[in-house]
């Protein structure tokens, strides 16, 4: 079975997110990029499953513009087999959204016919939590969303999902999108020789225009602004100070 | 304008608080009709009909929505969708799991963890898990979104819409259900806790990570971790609070061995009140908290379990 997994070249989560003087959005220019944390769970998650002789062949696919090639390579390094950018963008400050994103995946989908696709649950800079589920509803495919577990049986697979409060076991029909959660797997780093050998693997270029999707944005960005600021407290000198605090002047124990 | 909310109904109860929370939201945009989608949902589609702001209620009774299956739900929603112009409900897992579903069925893009409705198209969301704040307009004919809840008070009881029972649409068959595993822990769960204690790399060890249950225990209270002590096996992954685990907003949040990485602080500073238990006091974390206390977490946190 050959599975597909989108990835998306994002700010790395360690980095301090600044807001654009204009409120435009987030500055991203010469910040340190990544691929997004939930994505490097569902690229974990699909090597593991070719360990297990279930999956062939992974391909990597990621939409943006020409760098998320790095992002690719980082997936192909880690163990995915092929990978396809899908140029999409020229500013890396221009974010394609969930709906366009799950439209040109559908065009790759309807090329590639994979039987699985692993998807992050959310990328941590729009924070939509949206690609997956938009993907299976376009594509007329099953969903299980937030996984913590995944077992592939043949034409279904059984999942645990996370869901408020606990766990939520259900079993999809394949083909299937599944998007991951953080409690999944913990993914693996790339090893040198693995970073060489990824400079080698095939690495296809298309385009929005090559798969006929029209990208332009449904929302438009009136303003970003930065959250309230959190203004520091006070030092307290012991435990006794702090209970008394807790009590009489914050009242919340 | 008409707007269709999504009542929050997990196995198969209404959650009153959620729903009525996202009510708050629903009314500013217009006349609010409740749906009520779940297997035996007569119960639930009566508690909603008494929430204060509802014009109607839709109970569609089946047994393909009696497990918030996103498949069927979403068809359900879309069959519906052409009376109206807003498709609402709460920023939990069950509504995440099927309105960006309905967004691209109705060919709309979805508009996720909404805090604040500016006009019937123009919306505030958080974006960098609340590191900026931003205001989106859409161009779409139908707005499909999900309102989170933390920032909206519940509507209040004593109204009395009618009640209309409607069909279901045809099940699509995708996916059954198999079991549901409520938490058995008597500790509240993390992302709805009023108090929530999370230690840090500081901690030291998973053996230790018993004190910081210790505290939480006696303050009732969920328990976290930072990104730092998940990677070093203190605690478990889905007890990270952060930009890529879960964003929390208790009343109360202690974080003791913490330093304060700027992934931590993503997940955790909106909360009401922060404490701080650290030796080192030069940590970040210090910057956000409104009680600071340096000291070593190992004499001082069993302290304050014995003084509360």
């Amino acid at each position: 079975m050959k599975v597909l997994v989108p990835v998306k070249r994002v700010i790395d989560y360690n980095v301090k997110v600044r807001v654009k003087a204009d409120g435009s959005g987030v500055d991203l220019a010469n910040v340190k990029m990544s691929m997004n944390p939930f994505d490097e769970i569902a690229v974990e998650e699909a090597i593991r499953m070719k360990e297990a002789g279930k999956v062939d062949e992974i391909v990597v696919v990621s939409i943006g513009i020409e760098k998320s090639q790095e992002t690719l390579r980082t997936a192909l390094a880690m163990g995915a087999d092929r990978a396809i950018l899908v140029n999409a963008a020229d500013d890396v400050h221009t974010d394609i959204e969930p709906l366009a994103v799950a439209k040109l995946l559908k065009a790759v989908i309807d090329d590639e016919q994979p039987g699985l696709v692993l998807c992050g649950k959310q990328a941590i800079d729009n924070d939509m939590n949206a690609t997956g589920q938009m993907l299976s509803a376009l594509l007329g495919w099953s969903q299980a969303t937030f996984a913590s577990e995944i077992n592939l049986d043949g034409d279904s697979a059984t999942v645990t999902r996370e869901v408020d409060g606990g766990l939520q076991t259900i079993k999809v029909k394949m083909p299937a999108i599944v998007t991951v959660d953080l409690r999944l797997n913990e993914p693996r780093y790339a090893s040198l020789p693995n970073i060489m050998k990824a400079k080698k693997k095939p690495l296809d270029t298309k385009t929005a225009a090559d798969l006929g999707v029209d990208v332009a944005p449904r929302l438009s960005v009136v303003k970003t602004t930065e959250p309230a600021e959190r203004a520091a407290g006070v030092k307290v000198a012991d435990v006794a100070e702090l209970v008394a605090k807790l009590k009489d002047e914050a009242g919340v124990i | 304008m008409a707007v269709l909310l999504l009542a929050e109904i997990v196995g198969g109860e209404i959650s009153i608080d959620q729903t009525a929370k996202a009510l708050s939201a629903a009314k500013e945009l217009g006349e609010v009709t409740i749906l009520c989608a779940s297997a035996d949902c007569s119960a639930a589609a009566d508690a909603a009909a008494k929430l204060d702001g509802a014009a109607k209620v839709l109970c569609a009774d089946d047994a393909a929505y009696g497990n918030g299956l996103a498949e069927p739900i979403a068809d359900l929603i879309v069959s519906l969708a052409a009376d109206y112009d807003h498709i609402v409900g709460p920023s939990t897992a069950s509504a995440k799991n099927i309105l960006p579903r309905v967004a691209a069925l109705l060919d709309v893009m979805v508009i996720s963890d909404v805090m604040g409705v500016v006009d019937a198209n123009t919306f505030e969301r958080p974006i960098y898990a609340g590191n900026a704040i931003q205001t989106v307009k859409s161009a779409d004919a139908k707005k499909v979104l999900s309102v989170r809840t933390a920032g909206y008070d519940a509507a209040s009881e004593g109204g009395s819409a009618s009640v209309e029972t409607i069909s279901a649409t045809a099940n699509p068959g995708l996916s059954e259900w198999v079991e549901d595993k409520v938490q058995e822990s008597d500790r509240p769960e993390l992302t709805s806790a009023k108090i929530v204690v999370s230690g840090g790399r500081g901690v030291g060890s998973e053996e230790d990570f018993a004190i910081i249950e210790a505290l939480a225990e006696k303050l009732g209270a969920a328990v976290g971790a930072s990104r730092a002590a998940v990677d070093s096996g203190y605690a478990p992954n889905d007890w990270q609070v952060g930009q890529t685990g879960k964003v929390v907003a208790p009343e109360l949040y202690v974080a003791v061995g913490i330093s304060g990485a700027i992934q931590h602080l993503a997940g955790m500073k909106d909360s009401k009140v922060i404490v701080a238990i650290n030796k080192d006091e030069e940590a970040p974390i210090f910057q956000v908290a409104d009680y600071g206390l340096v000291a070593d977490l190992f004499d001082a946190v069993p302290e304050l379990t014995k003084a509360l």
